[in-house]
């Protein structure tokens, strides 16, 4: 067969690629077969690019040695973590970038769905959900259909399965826009005995295939969507699935009882790829083999061919493997669920895979090269123009003529950082009844019903960081991950990422993602919180332009009183108020670096930002100490926007007003609104200062005493002095008043 | 007591709802499978929230065909109460069991807020241990909670003091502003003719302990339960 170049770019497969597995085979594929490596050897399946820094973060042993961790990161569908009385969560985020692009709705809702399924084959029921979005601006009437697509999607179809959406965070900005990030992070809650395996590793072991019917959606998805830069949009409308929540709530049921019988030897979720990568993963995990009958694979389209079956990304659909002996017991309880099941396949001791169209055999493979992706390691380095952005002198940037009040009123109200209540108000945040703090707060926070304990779950990214300093910006997403669960009580226990940037194959984005990786991998070592799951998406450019390197960390935390949870907001009238951590009365540039005010007020993204990951560490830490302590009563982290955004926030949260006494110099918009990392907002009553202050020093991290909550106004001495009323308006209706 | 808790395919508030009655108040609670035919035993039956059958063809409107509605029928009659709340009170309004319908909200996006609820009547089997006009603090979750009847039948709910529960602002006012969805006169929750079933789109079972914001909740069904053990 004479493979043309055309039939190589639908699978996105290089020439070279190609003769690689035509001398792995020793002959050329059939098409079927070709399908299959184009698919497992994809970037979204294969991580060809990515695998080879990946295992920057195992490269220290600390971060891999937490003996919480129940899993070997990537060998299953999430990563477990034991959160002690014999109960694991298992966690992961994961990328929909692409199909929202093309069709947000059902881009944005089967993103959801995917998780979810992932969470499932870890044996867990989905007790949360969160997400990590990015738009372009919103004057853009394209970018503002795609935000209320994804918002939709999310939820439509999150509302349906029952699982709260808990937190999650939406940020806009203009390189993202037509190439919006949608990722979609799913929580759940298992006995640690029962987690579940993708392996099938007993020979005669059945395969069942239950849950949807498989059409021809989303073939190629995997390849032609998630593995290539993003220019043809309109041609590739159906390769997006679509999604059927309600199936999904019922194969959660159905799956969760199907496992509770103890008759599962192994469950895998059907996602990228769809049964072609389900399949191989399984019996590759095992050291196995597979024989596959397509003609028993339940369709809803006439007449679908081989490759369509093998490459269909229909959703809702799971593979249980099961002994032949106990086939019939799980089909009964499918059918209880009506969740239709087929035995479709058998586990073989040959690690070989033979798939056949009834009586015609249509591709036989070794797993081997299948399992196996070629690995590219690439040489990166950093464009000048990306050099250049890192200048900044402070003496460029004129002080703005409008004032502190005005600059304040400006950036509460603009998309990034004002509320987003009107967003989050559309998602189910408490069904399941666990939820302690839900979405608008540092973290949530969900009981762990039968314990005294808590989970607190977070999610953060800051492409603009990245974009500037791609290693500190990968300290500095880790680092705030961590804060956000300190700053609701909780200890952090474990991350999940999902690496989304441009063409890895352009030497100045692959050294953001080696530089990103290496940021993320050391803050973990630091800060003693191993990154357990994740995805990576690349080739996220449109219009010729790749998007900011934008590495989403999800975070889980744990507290073992679930009543000392924390929140943002000021905790009531006549508190003391004192910033933790990294004081400063004298700033430097780096503290304007990519913020906020340098990029709505001056239309800058400029400077190298910075963190001290040591002090970082001990901040967090005295700040979950003086929560233990029942010290602290409220805590929020102060990041986009600064200090005067934080403690507007926490004022405008709380209804109750802040009268601010500390030095600000001549360059206020250093004081007010820079971005240094590492503080804390805390309030506390004036009786706790001195344990507090003690507390402090002895794990040497600063604090100076800001001010007092009460009264109805905001007041920063000498700087502002605004009724509530006026500064929550802004910060209410910012988001509102620009999505129209 | 022993409540019966339906569930149909598309279900989510089951286990809320069971965690709530056994967990926090102490009463024998039983998972009722769409398909039974009976609700013998049973001294009250909740109809929990969710989307019976994803909501496709409208809320409620297939699962009313399960069999365990007919059964549903036949237990109303005997007087014993029956509680419907979010899907549930779709599903009753569809069934005929109570009049009216719910609309997709005003605003046409899903809502999950919270909502004050103003009792408007304290002699009913499902309030007698609230007082008239105490506020509950009891949030919503819903797409399509704007309760609608005809002009007749609102005339009618009304002067038969049916309404139960208002959509109210924290002073106990029935507002535009407080009504999360655009009911007709803030309805937030109905009873039918005989008093003993009652539909509502709030969700009682989240306002069950401090920690999650509010225990309001627990007062509906403590009320099922004083009523009970009083008959």
């Amino acid at each position: 067969m004479a493979v043309t170049q055309e039939q190589l770019d639908e699978i996105a497969l290089s020439r070279a690629e190609y003769d690689l597995i035509v001398e792995q085979l020793d002959r050329e594929p059939t098409p079927v077969e070709l399908g299959m490596f184009g698919a497992l050897w994809s970037e979204h399946c294969g991580y060809k690019h990515s695998k080879p820094l990946l295992r920057l973060f195992a490269q220290d042993d600390s971060t891999q040695t937490s003996n919480r961790v129940l899993s070997q990161t990537g060998a299953e569908n999430a990563g477990a973590v034991d959160i002690g009385d014999g109960l694991a969560v298992v966690f992961k985020v994961e990328s929909h970038n692409h199909p929202s692009a093309v069709e947000p709705l059902q881009g944005a809702a089967t993103g959801v769905g995917g998780i979810v399924r992932d969470i499932l084959a870890m044996g867990a029921r989905p007790i949360a959900l969160l997400n990590s979005l990015r738009f372009g601006t919103l004057d853009d009437p394209q970018n503002r259909h795609l935000f209320h697509g994804v918002v939709g999607g999310i939820s439509w179809y999150g509302n349906c399965i029952g699982v709260p959406d808990v937190a999650g965070e939406i940020c806009f900005d203009e390189s993202y826009s037509g190439n919006p990030l949608v990722n979609a992070m799913c929580v759940g809650l298992v006995k640690a005995d029962n987690i579940a395996t993708s392996a099938a590793s007993e020979v005669g072991d059945v395969m069942l295939l239950v849950g949807a019917g498989t059409g021809r959606d989303g073939i190629h998805g995997a390849s032609g969507l998630a593995s290539r830069t993003f220019e043809e949009e309109v041609e590739l409308r159906p390769t997006v699935q679509v999604g059927n929540p309600f199936l999904e709530k019922v194969l959660i049921e159905a799956c969760l009882e199907a496992l509770g019988t103890g008759l599962v030897n192994a469950i895998q979720d059907l996602g990228a790829a769809g049964l072609t990568s389900a399949a191989i993963e399984s019996v590759a995990s095992g050291s196995r083999g597979i024989l596959l009958d397509l003609s028993k694979v339940h369709q809803r389209e006439l007449d679908m061919s081989p490759y369509e079956v093998m490459l269909s990304e229909s959703q809702e659909r799971m593979l249980l493997v099961v002994a032949p002996e106990n086939v019939s017991a799980i089909k009964e309880v499918m059918k209880k669920w009506d969740v239709a099941c087929h035995e479709i396949g058998q586990v073989i001791a040959d690690q070989i895979a033979q798939v056949s169209m009834g009586a015609s055999l249509v591709a036989d493979l070794p797993i081997g090269p299948l399992a196996e992706a070629p690995q590219y390691r690439l040489e990166g380095k950093p464009s000048l123009e990306d050099r250049d952005r890192q200048k900044l002198e402070l003496g460029s940037v004129p002080l703005p003529t409008d004032g502190p009040e005005a600059i304040l009123l400006r950036l509460l109200a603009s998309p990034n950082i004002a509320n987003k209540k009107s967003v989050y108000r559309q998602y189910d945040h408490q069904v399941q009844t666990n939820t302690v703090v839900g979405p608008g707060s540092d973290a949530a926070v969900l009981r762990v019903k039968g314990t005294d304990k808590a989970i607190a779950v977070t999610i953060d990214g800051n492409g603009r960081f990245c974009q500037l300093n791609p290693y500190q910006g990968g300290l500095i997403v880790v680092a705030e991950v961590c804060r956000n669960l300190s700053c609701s009580g909780a200890q952090p226990l474990a991350m999940t990422d999902c690496l989304n940037f441009g063409s890895p194959e352009r030497p100045d984005i692959y050294h953001q993602l080696e530089q990103c990786i290496l940021g993320i991998a050391d803050a973990c070592r630091v800060l003693g919180v191993p990154v357990v799951s994740g995805n990576v998406s690349l080739y996220n450019e449109s219009r010729g332009h790749a998007i900011y390197p934008t590495p989403i960390v999800g975070g889980l935390g744990l507290m073992e009183d679930a009543s000392k949870a924390t929140r943002s907001a000021f905790a009531g009238e006549g508190l003391m108020v004192a910033l933790l951590g990294a004081v400063t009365d004298q700033g430097d540039s780096s503290d304007l670096a990519g913020s906020e005010y340098l990029q709505q007020i001056h239309g800058l993204v400029a400077g190298s930002p910075l963190i001290d990951i040591d002090l970082e560490k001990r901040v967090q830490q005295a700040c979950r100490d003086g929560i233990n302590e029942g010290l602290i009563m409220s805590a929020h982290d102060c990041s986009d926007g600064g200090l005067a955004v934080a403690l507007s926030e926490c004022s405008i949260q709380s209804g109750v007003g802040f009268i601010g006494e500390f030095p600000v110099g001549n360059r206020w918009d250093l004081t007010l609104f820079g971005e240094r990392q590492s503080r804390i907002v805390v309030s506390f009553r004036e009786s706790s200062w001195n344990a507090l202050q003690s507390l402090a020093s002895n794990l040497n991290v600063p604090m100076i005493k800001l001010g007092t909550t009460g009264g109805g106004r905001f007041k920063i001495d000498g700087q502002v002095d605004l009724p509530i009323e006026q500064i929550s308006d802004g910060w209410n209706n910012g988001l509102e008043a620009v999505i129209g | 007591m022993r409540f019966g808790i339906l569930v149909f395919p598309g279900t989510w508030s089951d286990k809320d709802c069971y965690y709530q009655v056994k967990d926090i108040l102490g009463q024998d609670a039983d998972y009722v499978w769409h398909d039974e035919t009976s609700l013998d035993g049973f001294d009250s039956v909740i109809l929990p929230g969710g989307f019976s059958y994803g909501d496709y063809l409208r809320p409620g409107a297939m699962a009313r065909f399960s069999p365990v509605m007919e059964a549903l029928d036949k237990f109303v009659t005997t007087g014993r109460a029956a509680i419907g709340i979010c899907n549930g009170f779709q599903i009753l309004c569809e069934s005929g069991l109570l009049p009216g319908a719910l609309l997709p909200n005003k605003d046409l996006e899903y809502r999950c807020q919270p909502t004050y609820l103003r009792t408007e009547r304290s002699d009913t089997l499902f309030t007698t241990v609230c007082s008239q006009g105490q506020l509950l603090n009891v949030p919503v979750s819903h797409g399509e909670g704007n309760y609608f009847a005809d002009g007749e039948t609102l005339i009618k709910l009304e002067e038969e003091g049916r309404v139960i529960f208002r959509y109210s602002d924290a002073s106990g006012k029935a507002t535009p502003e407080s009504n999360p969805n655009g009911s007709a006169n803030n309805i937030a929750g109905i009873i039918n003719e005989s008093g003993n079933v009652l539909g509502m789109m709030p969700h009682p079972e989240r306002s069950c302990e401090m920690i999650l914001g509010s225990t309001d909740g627990n007062l509906i069904f403590e009320s099922i339960i004083e009523s009970c053990r009083r008959s």
